[in-house]
C-alpha cells in the first residue's frame, strides 16, 4: 500500500445516489458506494441479474451515476470484455471497464466467462461481491456459501461442502492483481482500486459482503460481523500483486498481534451457523489455526 | 470486381466490406472459415478491428451485445448448437435494440450430434425478435451481409443471416465483389442512437415493471409491454425499410430489386414450390423438367423470414392451384415453420376469395440427408397429380 486513506481524506464525490432499494444494512451498498468513489467518473459498469441490479432501482429510475450495462447472469466478464473492444475500437481506452457480479454470478453461472476474460488478459476489473449465497433469490446456497451454512435450499443439514476459493482459482490465471476485501473495511477497498488500476490484464476483486436476511443477524451488526469474520482469521484482507501475496490492513495486523479472536463468536453471531457443533466449531479453528501459523512463519 | 471463392469467404469479404469495429467468434463446424478469414484480416491489417477470440458462444453474442452498446459495429457468427447455446443472448440483443449482424451457417442440431446441413438452427429462433435473412447462392451471402447492417442500424434490430452449410458454406463459385467504395456509399459509419457515455450516464436494460411508471422529471417511460410491443411494431415497419434498402442498394450495385421473396417461373404458374435457401435454386431444376411436361410449376425462394412478408407471399400465390413447402426443419409435433406461416398468410389475405390454394408440406435434407432432384421432382409430381395436403411428408426417409 502506498498510501492509506481515512475516512477525512476520502473523497466526498458520491456516484450512488442516497436511498437505493438494497435492504436495511446491506453490506454491498457501503463497498459498492466507496468502491465506485476509487473508479472515478469515467467509469462504464457492468452488472449481471443480482443484489445489485436491485439496488440500481427500476426503470426509468438510477441509483448510480455512472453508465451502466446490465447483462444476462452468464456473460458479466465477456460484455466487460466488449465494452472494453469498443472503448478500444473508438480511441476512449481512458474510460476503466468494472463488472460487479454476485457470488453467483461469480463462482457458478459466470465462472466460465471470467476465466476466458482472465485468460486472455482483457484491462478490466470484475469486483464479485460475496454475500456467500443466492440472497437475491431468497438465499439459496452457491458455490461461495460456506461450510454448514443453512440456506434456502440447504434447510436443515447446512451446506455439506467446502466454499469455492476464487480468488485462488483467479491467481492461478496469472493475474497482475487479485486481492480480497471485507465489506466492514471499505478504506482497503478503496486504497487497493487505486493501486491496481495502472495495472495491466485483468483484476479481480472478492468482497465479503455481511447479508442480514441472508446470514440471519440484526441489520446494525453488519460491520460488527463483517469485523469479526476478519479479526477471527476467518477471512483474510489481502492482496496478489504480480503473484506477490501480502495480507493487507487489519489482517496484516493480526500477524502482529499473533491473536485471533476464536471464530465461535463470529459463527454464534448469526443464525446461519446455528446447527454448527462445538466440535465441527473446533475443527474449523483448527484449520484457521494451522492457515495463521503459515502466515506468521512467512513473517519469520 | 469478379472472384471465385466459398460461401464463407463470401460472408467474410461482405463483413470486412462494412468495416465492423468489434468481431467475437466461437469456433463451430461449419461457421469457423468465416470467423477465420475474419481474424487473417485483422491481423494482417486489412481490417481495422478488435477480434475477441471467446470461450464460448454465450460469450461471443456477449461481447458484440456489449461493444454494440458501447456505440460499435459488430458481427458474430456461428451454426447449430452454437447458435442454440447463444439463445439468451439472441433474445436479449433483440429486446436491447442493437443492430448485430450475425452469420448463420445452417447445420442440424443435436440430439444425437450430426454436423451436416439443415435449417433446424436457425428456424428454431424464429421467434427471438431477429430479422432473418435466407440466401441461396454467394452473390447472396455478400449481398445480405452488406444489407444486413444498413437495415439492423436503419431500424435497431439485430439480423441474422443464414446459408446453408457446405452445400453454400463450402462449395465454391464466382460472385461479383463489391467495391469498398460503393459499399462505405450505401452504408455509412455506425452511428449509436445512445451509446455507453461517463459523460451522459445511463442505465440500459434495467429491471422494468409491468406498467409504464413515471421518471425523475415527471415524464411516463414505458413499462415492458410497451418496449415489446414497440420491438414488434418496429419489426413489421422493418420490412418496408427492407424494400427502401433494396431500391438504394439497387441503384448503387445494379443487383437485386425484391428483398422479399425470389420467383422463377412463377409468372403464369399453376403450381408453386416454396422454400428457403439453396434448396430453392436445385427446385429450379425439377421446375425445368416438369415445365418440358407442359406442367405450369415454378419455384419461390422466400428470402425474408422474419419479419414475414405475409402480403407480399399472399399476392404471390393467389389463385394457385397448389402450394408445395419443402423445408430443412421442423416445429416438431406439427408441421414446418414455413408451411404454417405460410397458411397463416394465405387465409389472412385470401380468405373467402375463393382463390386460397392448397398447402402442401414436404420434410428434406434433415442432418444433411441427400436430396435428390429426382426426389423432389417426384413430390412435386404427386401434389399435380391430385395428391392430398396433410401431414408433412419425408422425402428420402428410409423407416
Amino acid at each position: 500500500m502506498q498510501s492509506k486513506t481515512n475516512i477525512l481524506n476520502l473523497p466526498t464525490e458520491e456516484f450512488v445516489h442516497p436511498g437505493t432499494r438494497a435492504c436495511s444494512g446491506c453490506g454491498l451498498a457501503i463497498a459498492y458506494r466507496v468502491g465506485v468513489k476509487a473508479l472515478g467518473k469515467d467509469t462504464i459498469l457492468i452488472v449481471p441479474p443480482s443484489c445489485l441490479t436491485v439496488l440500481q432501482g427500476l426503470y426509468p429510475v438510477a441509483s448510480t451515476k455512472l453508465p451502466c450495462l446490465n447483462v444476462t447472469f452468464a456473460s458479466t466478464a465477456a460484455a466487460a470484455t466488449g465494452i472494453l473492444a469498443s472503448l478500444k475500437a473508438r480511441g476512449k481506452e481512458h474510460i476503466t471497464v468494472a463488472a460487479w457480479a454476485g457470488d453467483g454470478g461469480t463462482a457458478d453461472i459466470g465462472l466460465q466467462a471470467l476465466s476466458g476474460a482472465a485468460e486472455r488478459g482483457d484491462n478490466v476489473i470484475f469486483f464479485c461481491y460475496d454475500n456467500e449465497g443466492y440472497m437475491n433469490t431468497g438465499a439459496q446456497r452457491s458455490g461461495t456459501t460456506p461450510i454448514g451454512a443453512l440456506t434456502a435450499n440447504t434447510p436443515f443439514k447446512g451446506k455439506l461442502q467446502q466454499k469455492k476459493d476464487v480468488p485462488a482459482i483467479m491467481a492461478a490465471h496469472k493475474l497482475s492483481y487479485v486481492a480480497a476485501c471485507s465489506a466492514a473495511y471499505p478504506l482497503d477497498l478503496f486504497d487497493k482500486i487505486k493501486n491496481c488500476l495502472h495495472l495491466p490484464g485483468t483484476k479481480y476483486f472478492h468482497i465479503h459482503i455481511p447479508c442480514p436476511p441472508g446470514w440471519g443477524y440484526d441489520p446494525r451488526y453488519g460491520i460488527k460481523i463483517g469485523r469479526l469474520a476478519v479479526e477471527s482469521g476467518y477471512h483474510d484482507l489481502y492482496e496478489i500483486v504480480e503473484g506477490e501475496f501480502k495480507l493487507t490492513a487489519a489482517s496484516e495486523k493480526l500477524v502482529e498481534k499473533r491473536k485471533l479472536v476464536p471464530v465461535r463468536e463470529y459463527f454464534r453471531a448469526q443464525s446461519r451457523f446455528r446447527i454448527l457443533s462445538d466440535e465441527q466449531i473446533a475443527e474449523i479453528q483448527r484449520q484457521i489455526d494451522a492457515k495463521w501459523e503459515g502466515y506468521y512463519r512467512k513473517e519469520e | 470486381m469478379h472472384v471465385i471463392e466459398d460461401g464463407n469467404t463470401a460472408a467474410a469479404f461482405g463483413v470486412r466490406l462494412c468495416r465492423p469495429q468489434v468481431i467475437a467468434a466461437y469456433p463451430i463446424t461449419p461457421q469457423t472459415p468465416v470467423t477465420e478469414r475474419l481474424s487473417e484480416y485483422v491481423e494482417e491489417g486489412s481490417l481495422k478491428a478488435e477480434y475477441i477470440p471467446v470461450e464460448s458462444e454465450h460469450s461471443a453474442l456477449a461481447v458484440c451485445i456489449a461493444a454494440s452498446s458501447a456505440g460499435s459495429r459488430v458481427f458474430t457468427a456461428t451454426s447449430a448448437n452454437g447458435l442454440l447455446y447463444m439463445h439468451e443472448q439472441v433474445q436479449w440483443a433483440a429486446g436491447a435494440r442493437l443492430p448485430i449482424v450475425m452469420c448463420v451457417v445452417n447445420r442440424a442440431v443435436g440430439a444425437p450430434w450430426n454436423i451436416w446441413n439443415d435449417q433446424q438452427d436457425s428456424i428454431s429462433q424464429r421467434d427471438t425478435g431477429w430479422i432473418q435473412l435466407y440466401c441461396a447462392d454467394h452473390q447472396q451471402i455478400i449481398d445480405a451481409v452488406i444489407k444486413a447492417y444498413w437495415l439492423a442500424e436503419k431500424v435497431s434490430i439485430p439480423v441474422m443471416v443464414c446459408y446453408d452449410g457446405y452445400i453454400l458454406s463450402h462449395t465454391f463459385m464466382p460472385f461479383e465483389l463489391p467495391e469498398q467504395k460503393k459499399v462505405d456509399e450505401f452504408l455509412p459509419p455506425f452511428q449509436a442512437e445512445y451509446a455507453l457515455d461517463p459523460n451522459f450516464p445511463a442505465n440500459l436494460n434495467t429491471v422494468t415493471l409491468p406498467d409504464v411508471r413515471y421518471d425523475t422529471r415527471g415524464e411516463l417511460a414505458h413499462g415492458y409491454m410497451e418496449i415489446r410491443c414497440l420491438l414488434q411494431e418496429d419489426l413489421r415497419k422493418a420490412l418496408g425499410a427492407a424494400s427502401e434498402g433494396e431500391k438504394m442498394f439497387a441503384q448503387i450495385f445494379h443487383r437485386g430489386g425484391d428483398p422479399y421473396i425470389e420467383p422463377y417461373r412463377c409468372d403464369d404458374a399453376e403450381y408453386v414450390a416454396v422454400g428457403l435457401g439453396s434448396l430453392t435454386y436445385q427446385l429450379r431444376v425439377c421446375v425445368d423438367t416438369l415445365r418440358k411436361e407442359g406442367v405450369k410449376i415454378g419455384v419461390m425462394g422466400v428470402k425474408f423470414y422474419r419479419p414475414f412478408p405475409d402480403e407480399v407471399i399472399a399476392a404471390a400465390l393467389k389463385g394457385k392451384k397448389g402450394v408445395i413447402v419443402f423445408e430443412k426443419a421442423l416445429s416438431y409435433g406439427y408441421e414446418g415453420a414455413l408451411a404454417s406461416d405460410l397458411k397463416a398468410a394465405l387465409y389472412s389475405h385470401l380468405s373467402g376469395t375463393g382463390k386460397m390454394p392448397p398447402v402442401f408440406n414436404f420434410i428434406a435434407g434433415i442432418g444433411g440427408r441427400e436430396i435428390h432432384t429426382k426426389d423432389l421432382t417426384g413430390a412435386l409430381q404427386s401434389v399435380v397429380k391430385g395428391g392430398a395436403a396433410g401431414e408433412p411428408a419425408w422425402i428420402g426417409l428410409k423407416l
